[in-house]
């Protein structure tokens, strides 16, 4: 958060809706205080924001780019389409794209019908994947004694890694290789259970949006996300400040 | 009025979704007035026939043969139905695209056989290195996810269709249920 | 140090070089290096040694004379006499020809008067193949570190930036941002510390553009460095160079110490209160490591991945502060446009793109090597003039320019002037300056797949579209060449190129489609081929249709 002492009241308009915010505030905050629906996925508030999977975009007017709505700061006069043609097109494409990535068998996930990518996709409409799945052959780390990462479900959202940097403050997952090959790891890409850093918070587990990070002894649909110590957790952040 | 003619289709699933087509129960009678199952695992047709109007496929195309008929079932019908996670998504089948087919066969016919071991080479249709749904190989008109879908889904996506309407099931079928 | 004793390095350099009477010049730039010019350097010696010559003859070893096609190169001081595919048996002609007038072999005697030379203008390259790249008594005697002391003794920093503004000169890194402008964002940027990092993290295959500068005339780039400390307020630098450059790496630290020695940069320069200190960072060869805001977080310690922009790192760089960030070539131009004025610089070049370009011509074409020519000239005079055509008889069939997410540019458009926007007119990219020439045993199906393995085995997977995006794409191009593509895989392919386009977080998302685009909008009948025929025109790919296989 912008801790300078500049900060404007501004107005603009979202989806055809007159809204105001202070200056700064981001784009997605004003929508939602203002009722209005933008889809977010690597997104969680009370966590940082990093624009990475590109759900939120929005047509900003008089800008040829898009631009992602979790950390675009609001303007005067700024004009935002939330919804178009192209931008539907887009998040469809961007959902497929990460349900074809890895293995999301929705039907046997301990996260199915609590998943955020699950019910992103239903909302949005994607009923199949048109483009191929990559089927690649994924980890599963079961070495810790109550939780279980399953790379399989894993978008790379980097939830988990925020969480457990700026919340809980262990820094024990974070990220090895690139592209597709990107993997979520513990400490130095040893096993979760022999993690030296990790204080088995959970709250990594509550904050993944799919069934990738799960508690142990779940069987399929059962793992509910608790995640109702958010908001009071980025409170206290933001009042640290 | 003249019947529809409907087929159901059992490839690589489980028939998780017959029985979800099952548990329409009394509703049953009703469709039963307005359809003709002309092909089905619940009834006694060998050949998939000619001049189908819908097509319910439950399963992934995981063999050859899945291969050969799937074509067939598209080329014989006016409206194809992806019925189903596996016909939709590959599902729990495709989760053996991960492993190298010799590796699989292997493990199946030779590693945990007790008796006999031996990979098939005759009479069963060889399997596809990837499984894959329905759309990659045809052209889907309907699609249908849930594992299985409900009842009351696969009910409705008919009767819309008999109605001459293309069924919306975005606020109810999703993947995994 | 002050303004004389700058001036007395530079009289006295000079005097001891007319001192000989012939220069023997040596290529020792990376490319005739790993050609043996060392040792070419050293039989030289020898030979001069032998021949009583050390009092009228000196050999110097220079940075890139350009045609590395040709290395190594040797070539006396006008460069009337140039020498190529030169071997250590090689020397003892030399010095005949050179100090005898006895003519050379003439395997490796090479004509200096090729258009290949005649054709460039060197404004970045002015001193690559001429100076000793490892003394910095050398850069000084060529009017080295004038313009800084120009700049910190007479102008105020709103005059540097003037002058930048007014040369027109824009971004060489590939985008093409006015200098000037970005230059004003720093300096205008409130930050109690400021930073100026050189991008010399060139990654982009096929080009060496950067790297021949920073072996060729290390202390250009310092002192442009430095000047841009001057004007944005900056007192630190930072040149991210690539560790896969070890050379443009040791004359880098060499060059800095020297200057740090005569107080040319560190504290107190030319005895004014300005201090500038620059420092190198090694990348760890991530080609995203080239985007700015991945580059800062590299330099930070973090993981080489970027972050949306705004704030820009103008605003908010490295470690939060403004930060000014400009790449290699860009900085090399600063000296010339303050020696010589922003005006004299906006002279040359087009009406939107000033100046010159240094491009490495790579590929199908017979003179291979590094070129500087004027902004606007045609890609047909760079590929058949300068690069003397193509060889083997064999027919042009398109030209890349810009690295792996530049366009293929067909021969319909030969003739556009090489400046930033008649190039994104026809669906490339200037970028740095990759220049790869291909002819007809070239198929651009199998090109469009190599450019897009490189950018998907170098995304940095934060963002979705550019993560799975270029691994469909790669995935599409690569079942097109084996012949196992349908029609909807080409449908599919186009959907795809818009939106990773247009919805990946930074430029190596955005322009990874790019090939794939315009090898799609240039050469459909190539991909029809493929997938219609299973033929592949140029030969290249063996698309072998396989019957009843899943499309997969």
């Amino acid at each position: 958060m912008n801790t300078e002492s500049g900060v404007d009241i501004c107005t603009l308009i979202i989806e055809n809706h007159e809204c105001g915010g202070r200056s700064n505030q981001t784009i997605l905050e004003v929508a939602e205080e203002n009722g209005i629906f933008i889809p977010t996925l690597c997104r969680l508030a009370g966590l940082s924001n990093i624009g990475a999977c590109r759900m939120c975009l929005v047509e900003v007017k008089g800008s040829n780019k898009l631009m992602p709505a979790c950390v675009t700061k609001i303007q005067e006069g700024m004009e935002v389409t939330v919804n178009s043609e192209r931008l539907a097109e887009y998040r469809k494409l961007t959902l497929e794209m990460l349900l074809s990535e890895r293995n999301h068998i929705c039907s046997v996930c301990v996260a199915n019908g609590h998943c955020d990518l699950q019910s992103l996709a239903q909302k949005l409409g994607v009923n199949h994947i048109t483009m191929p799945y990559i089927h690649p052959l994924m980890p599963v780390d079961a070495s810790h004694p109550r939780f279980i990462a399953d790379h399989n479900r894993c978008i790379l959202c980097t939830r988990c890694v925020r969480v457990c940097q700026e919340i809980e403050g262990a820094h024990t997952w974070d990220l090895m290789s690139r592209g597709t090959k990107a993997l979520v790891i513990s400490d130095m890409n040893k096993p979760w259970g022999e993690s030296e850093s990790c204080t088995g918070c959970g709250k990594c587990v509550q904050v993944c949006p799919t069934g990738a990070l799960s508690e142990k002894g779940q069987a399929a649909g059962e793992m509910l996300k608790r995640r109702s110590f958010l908001p009071y957790l980025s409170m206290m952040r933001e009042v640290g400040k | 009025m003249t019947k529809a003619r409907v087929a159901t289709v059992w490839l690589d699933g489980c028939s998780g979704c017959h029985m979800s087509l099952l548990d329409m129960d009394e509703r049953l009678i009703l469709l039963e007035e307005k359809i003709d199952l002309v092909y089905s695992p619940l009834v006694d047709g060998k050949e998939f026939p000619e001049n189908v109007d819908v097509a319910l496929v439950e399963g992934s195309i995981s063999t050859e043969e899945d291969l050969h008929k799937i074509r067939l079932i598209r080329k014989n019908s006016k409206v194809l139905i992806s019925l189903g996670d596996c016909a939709v998504t590959g599902n729990i089948p495709s989760m053996r695209t991960v492993f190298p087919l010799e590796k699989v066969l292997e493990r199946i016919y030779d590693e945990n056989a007790t008796i006999n071991k031996q990979i098939p080479s005759k009479v069963v249709p060889r399997l596809l290195e990837r499984i894959v749904p329905l759309h990659e190989v045809v052209d889907v008109d309907v699609y249908l996810p849930g594992c299985p879908p409900s009842a009351e889904n696969i009910f409705f996506a008919i009767s819309e269709l008999l109605e001459g309407r293309t069924p919306d099931l975005s606020s109810t079928a999703r993947f995994g249920a | 140090m002050n303004q004389d004793d700058l001036a007395n390095i530079a009289v006295q350099t000079k005097q001891n070089d007319s001192r000989y009477d012939h220069v023997i010049k040596v290529c020792v730039a990376a490319g005739c290096l790993s050609a043996n010019s060392e040792q070419v350097k050293t039989q030289l010696e020898s030979e001069v040694k032998q021949r009583g010559l050390e009092g009228c003859c000196k050999v110097k070893g220079v940075g890139c004379m350009g045609l590395c096609a040709a290395g190594p190169l040797v070539a006396n001081e006008g460069n009337e006499k140039m020498f190529q595919s030169v071997t250590p048996a090689d020397a003892a002609a030399i010095i005949d020809d050179v100090v005898d007038h006895k003519p050379a072999p003439s395997a490796i005697v090479m004509d200096s008067n090729l258009d290949f030379f005649k054709r460039q203008k060197k404004i970045v390259l002015e001193n690559s193949g001429e100076i000793d790249p490892e003394r910095i008594e050398d850069y000084i005697a060529a009017d080295g570190y004038e313009a800084l002391f120009h700049v910190i003794t007479m102008l105020n920093p709103a005059e540097v930036i003037e002058q930048i503004t007014k040369s027109g000169l824009r971004g060489r890194g590939g985008a093409g941002f006015p200098t000037g402008l970005k230059w004003i964002t720093v300096a205008k940027a409130s930050g109690n510390r400021k930073y100026v990092i050189c991008n010399a993290d060139e990654g982009d295959p096929g080009a060496f553009m950067d790297r021949s500068v920073l072996e060729s005339d290390p202390h250009r780039v310092l002192e442009g460095m430095a000047i841009a400390g001057y004007a944005v307020g900056a007192e630190k630098g930072f040149i991210y160079c690539r560790a896969e450059y070890p050379l443009a790496v040791k004359r880098l630290r060499v060059a800095i110490r020297e200057a740090e020695n005569i107080g040319l940069l560190g504290l107190n320069i030319g005895d004014t209160h300005f201090d500038f200190k620059v420092e190198v960072r090694l990348g760890a060869g991530a080609f995203v490591c080239g985007e700015e805001t991945a580059l800062i977080a590299s330099i930070e310690g973090g993981r080489g991945t970027p972050r949306p922009r705004p704030p820009f790192p103008a605003q908010q760089g490295l470690w939060g502060d403004p930060t000014l960030i400009n790449n290699v070539e860009t900085f090399a131009n600063i000296p010339p446009i303050i020696r010589r004025g922003g005006e004299w610089f906006a002279s040359i070049g087009t009406e939107k793109s000033k100046g010159t370009k240094v491009f490495a011509l790579a590929g199908r074409v017979k003179n291979t090597g590094l070129i500087e020519v004027p902004m606007g000239v045609t890609l047909r005079e760079i590929i058949f003039k300068l690069g003397g055509g193509i060889p083997d008889g064999r027919r042009f069939k398109a030209v890349q320019s810009g690295g792996p997410s530049g366009g293929c540019v067909p021969e319909q458009y030969l003739d556009i002037p090489v400046d930033y926007d008649s190039l994104a007119s026809v669906g490339s990219i200037m970028g740095s300056g990759g220049m790869i020439v291909m002819d007809d045993t070239s198929c651009m199906v199998d090109v469009a797949r190599f450019f897009m393995d490189f950018c998907m085995s170098e995304s940095c997977g934060k963002c979705v579209p550019c993560r799975v995006g270029t691994t469909q794409m790669h995935n599409i191009l690569d079942r097109i060449t084996k012949g196992k593509a349908g029609p909807k895989d080409l449908e599919l392919l186009q959907r795809l190129t818009g939106m990773v386009k247009a919805a990946s977080l930074c430029g190596l998302g955005q322009t990874a489609p790019n090939p794939t685009l315009t090898t799609l909008r240039y050469f459909m009948d190539e991909y029809r081929a493929h997938i219609e025929e299973g033929r592949c025109p140029a030969g290249v790919c063996h698309p072998a249709k396989a019957e009843a296989e899943v499309s997969a």
